[in-house]
């Protein structure tokens, strides 16, 4: 019975291509972690176990660098991630106004996803541009400088 | 004023690409460099008095000094750049990465060539998403140009370079931590020593500095040590500073002066002051894990020596702003919640301390404080004092709080007497 | 040597240590958790810190962790001042924060480092108020129990399983306040090792299951100093019991041999001593049984009939002796096959005469080099390899001390080593578990493997070689090394892979090296039995039976159907007249005998066995079973000598060494009997033991007199000396202030160094500086076939006793046979598909197994599993 690959093909190329500069290939394992995110959106045990043979590490192994980072999900996340801010400046600027706002439109708290698998909800320490506080991310995309008034229009930007 | 770092920068917020960054000097430091013995480049380093800008102003040269040479040491040799910037209220990297990626580039292969080194990485925080493509996009001018790879520049000298972009926590800025998560492995600090310059990355002779440390390096070379002094306000280093404010201040931003301007003009001048209806009420001077100034000190240098005269450390520089609207208890909570969540977990007194400090202020502010509170808080910043723990991350987060104590104890005391907060937000 | 000053007083200790071995190798009392003194100072915990001064003016201090302090000249530092005091007992109340203080229900409780460590900082009022963090625990498989709550996160379970024993599937997890230490999905710890998560870990996250069943506190348990009987290695134990039945096995430190550490197959292969198919009375076939039977015996004995004896190597020395003083040194048989007797007498030859010395094994880790040949030392010496992974690392961490990184820094050594190995060759017939450490692996069958070791062997002592790049970079390894070390062993059943592995060595002293010998062999007096002299095999007792019925034998612990195949077992127990058993477990010998004399196991009786290196041991009787059990010794020597009580151990003693000079090294082995501290002997319980008045109140209400011991200078009560005893004699670990295993630091001269007195046990075997090995190559290839079957040796499974331990039973594999990928597809087998092969006594059916690191001309067959015994290895067969 073939087990359904959840690496792709073509991951695991980029895997690959991460061993050169590096003297050994556990070396490259956060940044695997990371391709595999980019692909999968998160990493499930399926895709450490394919993992494991390609940087001939163990499944625990990598798991253990997998969990120490805060940016490698290891479950399921939205197709688009928003990153609120909830350091000192953003604190200082209000963060929490945009807190509220944003557990009320998305129906969830921190750490949450929406039932539409469409945004999950998380904090995140500083995003460095405190000048601009309060500040988020979605996916890649930074919001800085945030009104409640403008969550509406930046939320329906993502599908 | 020279703002060697930022005159160049282009208004509508695009980098410099290679052939502007050429257009405006760049790169000639290296040719220079190129020119010198590595030892040459080295001490021109040290007489230029360049200390670390990553916080906690280490003189550069003599960093690299320690670096074994000659024919007896490892051929593999590394240069890191410290791109992590996690300190909250910390943006100044930020800024050099987005607008002048070739500055950090050229920084490191001088330095490099200074060490020896021939490969180096840089470590850039999981947030800079603009600035991981910019660097990327400038690596490859860089290489395209013979700037990057084999025999550079027809000197003999390679120096490859790679972005490694980390996945998140605070720890990672630790210089030994972040070499740990360069190899891939979770980001523990190191005991020192061996110092990184003896057994680094890979267990190899490794220099890590910190991206605008790096970005000084092109302009030293360029334009001499005695220059770089003279840009200085400040007895004890050379330069300008990438200075800059957050919070309730009229003009927040990253503003480049000569080292050693005062913690008043920072505030007043470049800030633009409190914004109305707002009073000042303290300051954190250089990043989130530095003790509180207050008004009082508003004279002071803002220069290594001075501002630790004063109590507090110049750190990154980058102040952050107390007003009077802000619970001081709500500002140490979130900063104690925070260090407690980075803590790596491998030492003792933070792992176990920061919650706990993070909880008893969680109770004060919740209005469930108990007037033992204050004792325990001071005798946890004693206990978790530089030197207690493996590395400076819980000291670090003590900081603040013990000088929150030292100067807003009337806001503690209130809080446990009257179980709430005063402040409207917390 | 240092001067170093500790709180003002000066102390001359040796160069490299770290202060906080040096405060502890002086007896002051210090905490500590993340040290260990196998696994040295990563500086974490942060429980060791002392005041560091600069120098005598210096009146401030630093707070330093003592274990990451260089003990350099002038090093001065102290413990009573009161800030480091303080930080100490505040660390533990941090630690506490989140511990369950759940001791009462906690298996860990009255042995735990956590516990006398909070007393000693002097913390002891809590004021931290809100909820404690939670995890979730594991289950780790029939071994090891988990309850992460108690954790206090020192790492020295991930650095013992991972950096030390090489685990891969066991770590830490998450981080900050966080952190978890298990396994990434819940399941069986791989590791052989993982036992020893259970005595590193110094609270209760890792515990004895095996104990959990039948649990006791540490100071309810009747403790003895025992020797492990699983392997030949002979590991040094502490073996436990209460209410007659064996509770755990705890390692006992010896530097020469384990140190601090167990393979798993030892500790938790105890269990079969409480098994149900023990035997516990003198028995007669279909009639009495009771004493009267051995009066039987006697009277048997007292006609002279003609007798044999068939001795054992898992029998003591003094067993095997007795056995062979009543039926006489002609008539004495081992009860091993041919092959087998045949393979430990050229080990015990090789390091009898020939010129190499065999290290012990805890010499083995120094090594610089290391070359296996034709052993697969986890699965038949497990602790032999765990010394081999340390012996892996020796090249590379001089590249740390060129550094100046001290030889305690840990961490810091590790990132300099990172993945690096030494030398490390292995030539087998299938890929093993140090494959992840070898530097280069070969596989062949016998006939290849033997050339592969001559030529490496002619390499050397041409100072060239010849054939492939493996021998080549063998040959060069080998060369280049300072202090090589050969192992090999029994494991092929082969007396040509023990020879060529000498020649190996031979030719590497010739060449000048310090050259080391190891061999793993059978069983834990498989040594001795050799020792003592020219014993015939099994076959010749079948033999000779065969051709005189008239005869009476005397069979001593052994099971004649797993040492022959089961034809012949039965018509040798068919052909004597009588048979006479001593043996301690049911077994299919056990029906067909006239007469059964219960013998007791290494925990029913006192013995000495040798192991692999020729190091005598003795281990002591743990308790007085309530039965007939004794001695094998001593139901010999009532039968010699017609009595009903036997002499004590040491008259037998005595008497084996004056028959026997080779052993004559073992007369000051061990304490006399006689042996007393003022007046008093070694109590084998805890001063607190409890329950003495009511444990036997169901039988009476009357407190029965206290057994007496006459073999050894122990009591079976506590009644006795409570200072701390001889090192080399300890029952259990226990110090004032320490009652976990810790407390080894205070049996040693240093810590990590060998115990007051000297490690326990004698050497018997040292080599011949003149001697020199004649072989010359392959002999004769015996039997036919297209395929040679060699043994696959199982840790859990391969062996007579231990696989009958519960735990260990779940680990034993399902019996197979192990084939190359090319073979089953030529021969058109698919995976799991039961086949026959035929062996020259019988046939044998098992599902196909592949494994692409088997030679194509080679069969594996499980060693010693209930569907495999008595198969005699190697032959030859085909696949039809
Ligand atoms: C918890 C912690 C976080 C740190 N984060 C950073 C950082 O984000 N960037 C940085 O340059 N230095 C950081 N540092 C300081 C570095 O360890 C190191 O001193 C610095 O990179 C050296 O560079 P410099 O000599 O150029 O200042 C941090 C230190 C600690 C203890
Ligand atoms: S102080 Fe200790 S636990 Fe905290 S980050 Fe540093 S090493 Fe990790
Ligand atoms: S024993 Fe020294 S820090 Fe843990």
């Amino acid at each position: 019975m073939a087990k359904e690959q959840v690496i792709s093909d073509e991951a695991r190329k980029e895997i690959e291509g991460l061993f050169h500069h590096l003297p050994h290939k556990q070396a490259a394992c956060i940044d695997a972690l990371k391709v595999v995110q980019k692909y999968n959106r998160w990493v499930s045990d399926e895709a450490l176990q394919e993992l494991a043979p390609i940087l001939e590490m163990s499944a625990h192994q990598i798991d253990s660098v997998a969990t120490f980072y805060n940016i490698i999900f290891r479950k399921p996340v939205g197709r688009h991630v928003v990153f609120l801010c909830n350091s000192v400046s953003c604190y200082i600027m209000g963060y929490e106004e945009i807190y509220k706002a944003l557990k009320d439109k998305l129906k969830i708290d921190f750490g949450g996803t929406t039932p539409d698998d469409r945004f999950t909800f998380l904090p995140i320490p500083c995003l460095g541009t405190c000048d601009h506080a309060p500040a988020m991310l979605v996916g890649e995309d930074l919001y800085r400088d945030l009104k409640p008034e403008q969550l509406d229009e930046i939320l329906a930007k993502y599908e | 004023m020279e703002r060697p770092l930022t005159q160049h920068m282009k208004s509508d917020g695009t980098a410099l690409s290679l052939k502007e960054y050429e257009a405006s000097g760049g790169y000639e430091g290296l040719r220079k460099a190129l020119k010198m013995t590595p030892l040459e480049v080295m001490n021109l380093v040290k007489d230029s008095k360049l200390r670390g800008r990553g916080g906690a102003g280490f003189p550069t040269g003599m960093k690299w000094s320690f670096v074994p040479m000659g024919e007896d040491a490892p051929k593999q040799k590394y240069i890191v750049a410290n791109g992590d910037e996690m300190e909250p209220g910390t943006f100044k990297d930020r800024l050099l990465v987005e607008l002048n990626p070739h500055m950090l580039i050229e920084g490191m292969i001088i330095s490099a060539y200074a060490i020896g080194a021939s490969m180096s990485y840089i470590f850039l925080r999981w947030a800079y998403h603009l600035g991981a493509k910019r660097i990327q996009v400038a690596l490859d001018e860089a290489y395209q140009a013979g700037y990057l790879g084999k025999n550079i520049m027809g000197s003999g000298f390679d120096i490859d370079m790679d972005l490694h972009t980390s996945v998140g926590r605070y720890i990672c800025g630790e210089e030994t931590a972040l070499l740990n998560a360069l190899e891939g492995k979770r980001a523990n600090p190191r005991n020192k020593p061996p110092f990184p310059q003896v057994s680094g990355l890979f267990g190899k002779p490794t220099i890590v500095n910190n991206v605008e440390t790096y970005c000084n390096v092109p302009h030293i070379l360029a334009k001499g040590a005695e220059w770089y002094l003279s840009l200085s306000q400040s007895e004890g280093g050379g330069g300008t500073k990438l200075y800059g404010a957050s919070g309730r201040v009229k003009n927040p931003g990253v503003y480049e002066l000569p080292l050693g301007i005062t913690l008043r003009e920072l505030v007043e001048v470049h800030a633009g002051g409190m914004q109305d209806g707002y009073k000042l009420r303290g300051i954190l001077p250089g990043g989130a894990s530095t003790d509180f100034l207050t008004p009082d000190h508003l004279d002071i240098k803002m220069d290594f020596e001075e501002v630790a005269k004063a109590g507090s450390r110049m750190g990154t520089g980058l102040i952050i702003v107390l007003d009077d609207k802000t619970c001081p208890i709500g500002m140490c909570l979130n900063l104690e919640q925070f260090f407690a969540q980075e803590s790596c977990g491998w030492c003792t007194p933070c792992r176990e301390g920061l919650p706990w400090t993070a909880k008893l202020l969680q109770g004060i502010e919740d209005g469930q404080g108990r007037p033992e509170d204050i004792d325990i808080l001071s005798g946890q910043t004693r206990y978790m004092a530089p030197g207690n723990t493996f590395c400076a991350l819980a000291p670090g987060a003590m900081e603040p709080l013990q000088s929150a104590l030292k100067y807003f104890r009337e806001d503690f005391e209130e809080h446990i007497h009257t179980h709430h907060c005063k402040y409207q937000h917390h | 040597m240092a001067k170093v000053y500790i709180d003002n007083k000066e102390y001359e200790v040796p160069e490299g240590k770290n202060m906080l071995e040096v405060c502890l190798s002086l007896g002051l009392d210090l905490t500590y958790f993340c040290w260990h003194p196998a696994m040295d100072s990563v500086g974490a915990c942060r429980q060791c810190a002392v005041m560091a001064y600069r120098d005598e003016n210096d009146t401030r201090g630093r707070l330093t962790m003592a274990c990451m302090m260089d003990a350099v000249d002038g090093a001065r530092i102290s413990i009573l001042d009161d800030r480091s005091k303080e930080f100490r007992a505040e660390n533990i109340e941090s630690l506490m924060i989140n511990h369950p203080h759940d001791c009462a229900v906690c298996d860990e409780g009255g042995e735990c480092h956590l516990q006398d460590m909070t007393i000693m900082s002097g913390h002891n009022y809590r004021r931290y108020r809100f909820k404690k963090r939670t995890h979730v625990n594991q289950d780790l498989g029939p071994f090891v129990k988990h309850e992460m709550n108690r954790c206090i996160q020192c790492y020295r379970c991930v650095r013992f399983y991972n950096d030390y024993a090489g685990g891969k599937d066991f770590g830490v997890f998450a981080s900050s306040g966080r952190v978890f230490f298990g396994r990434s999905e819940e399941g069986t710890l791989e590791s052989e090792f993982s036992g020893n998560l259970v005595e590193v870990c110094p609270t209760g996250v890792f515990t004895d299951k095996t104990l959990h069943k039948h649990y006791t506190r540490k100071w309810d348990l009747t403790s003895a100093p025992s020797v492990c009987q699983q392997c030949a290695v002979g590991c040094n134990t502490l073996s436990s019991e209460r209410y007659g039945k064996i509770r755990r096995t705890m390692t006992r430190y010896n530097g020469d041999v384990n140190g601090y550490f167990l393979c798993d197959r030892g500790r938790f292969g105890y269990e079969y001593v409480n098994d149900e198919k023990r035997l516990t009375r003198v028995a007669q076939k279909n009639q009495t049984s009771g004493l009267d039977a051995f009066e039987a015996i006697k009277a048997h004995l007292a006609t002279k009939p003609k007798m044999i004896g068939i001795g054992s190597p898992r029998a003591s020395l003094e067993s095997n002796f007795m056995l062979r003083q009543l039926v006489g040194a002609d008539n004495f048989y081992l009860g091993i096959n041919k092959i087998e007797a045949e393979v430990v007498k050229s080990v015990y030859d090789v390091l009898q005469n020939g010129k190499v010395r065999t290290p012990s094994l805890g010499e083995v880790e120094n090594y610089d080099t290391v070359f296996v040949l034709g052993e697969d030392v986890t699965n038949t010496a497990p602790m032999i390899a765990l010394g081999l992974r340390q012996a892996s690392r020796t090249l590379p961490k001089e590249k740390a001390f060129a550094l100046k990184i001290q030889k305690w820094n840990d961490a810091a050594i590790r990132e300099v080593v990172q993945d690096d190995k030494g030398p490390f060759f292995i030539a087998t017939p299938y890929a093993t578990r140090l494959e992840d450490i070898a530097t280069g692996v070969h596989y062949g069958n016998t006939e290849d493997l033997v050339n592969t070791a001559m030529k490496v062997a002619e390499g050397i002592a041409k100072g060239s070689s010849a054939g492939s790049d493996f021998i080549k970079e063998t040959v060069e390894a080998l060369m280049a090394s300072k202090k090589p070390l050969i192992v090999s062993g029994s494991g092929m059943m082969s007396q040509d892979i023990i020879l060529a592995a000498a020649k190996i060595a031979e030719s590497l002293q010739d060449a000048g090296k310090d050259v080391g010998i190891v061999y793993a062999i059978p069983e834990v007096n498989s040594m001795g039995t050799a020792m003592m002299g020219n014993a015939g095999a099994l076959e010749d007792a079948m033999q000779r039976t065969a051709e005189d019925k008239n005869t009476t034998a005397i069979v001593l612990e052994t099971d004649l159907y797993y040492r022959a195949d089961e034809a012949s077992a039965t018509s040798f127990l068919n052909n004597c007249n009588h048979v006479i058993l001593l043996d301690s477990m049911e077994n299919s010998t056990t029906p067909m005998v006239d007469y059964i004399l219960p013998s007791g196991t290494f925990a029913e009786s006192d013995g000495t066995c040798v192991n692999n290196e020729g190091r005598a041991q003795r281990y002591y009787q743990v308790f007085k079973p309530n039965n007939d059990m004794l001695s094998s010794w001593a139901w010999l020597d009532m039968m010699i000598n017609q009595t009903t009580e036997a002499r004590p151990f040491d008259n037998i003693v005595s008497e084996m060494t004056t028959a026997l000079p080779v052993f004559s090294a073992i007369r000051d082995l061990a304490p006399d009997a006689d042996f007393r501290i003022g007046t008093q002997k070694i109590p084998r319980q805890t001063h607190r033991f409890s329950g003495r008045t009511s444990s036997a109140a169901n039988i009476s209400v009357h407190e029965e007199k206290p057994p007496v011991d006459v073999d050894s200078p122990l009591s079976y009560t506590m009644e006795g000396y409570h200072g701390n005893p001889p090192s080399a004699d300890i029952p259990f670990y226990w110090a004032p202030g320490w009652n976990s295993v810790q407390s080894i630091n205070k049996y040693q001269i240093e810590v990590g160094g060998p115990l007051h007195g000297g490690n326990p046990g004698v050497r018997l075997i040292e080599p011949n500086k003149n001697g020199t090995i004649q072989f010359n190559g392959r002999k004769d290839i015996k039997g036919k076939g297209q395929f040679e079957v060699l043994p696959s040796w199982l840790i859990y499974g391969s062996g007579e006793m231990s696989a009958q331990s519960p735990a260990v039973a779940k680990r034993v594999p399902e019996a197979v046979i192990t084939m190359s990928d090319k073979t089953m597809a030529s021969k058109g087998i698919s995976e799991h598909q039961l086949i026959k092969i035929s062996h020259p006594k019988g046939e044998i059916a098992l599902p196909v197994h592949a494994c692409s690191s088997v030679p194509d001309n080679v069969l594996l067959v499980p060693y010693g599993l209930k569907n495999t015994m008595g198969i005699q290895f190697p032959f030859n067969t085909d696949l039809e």
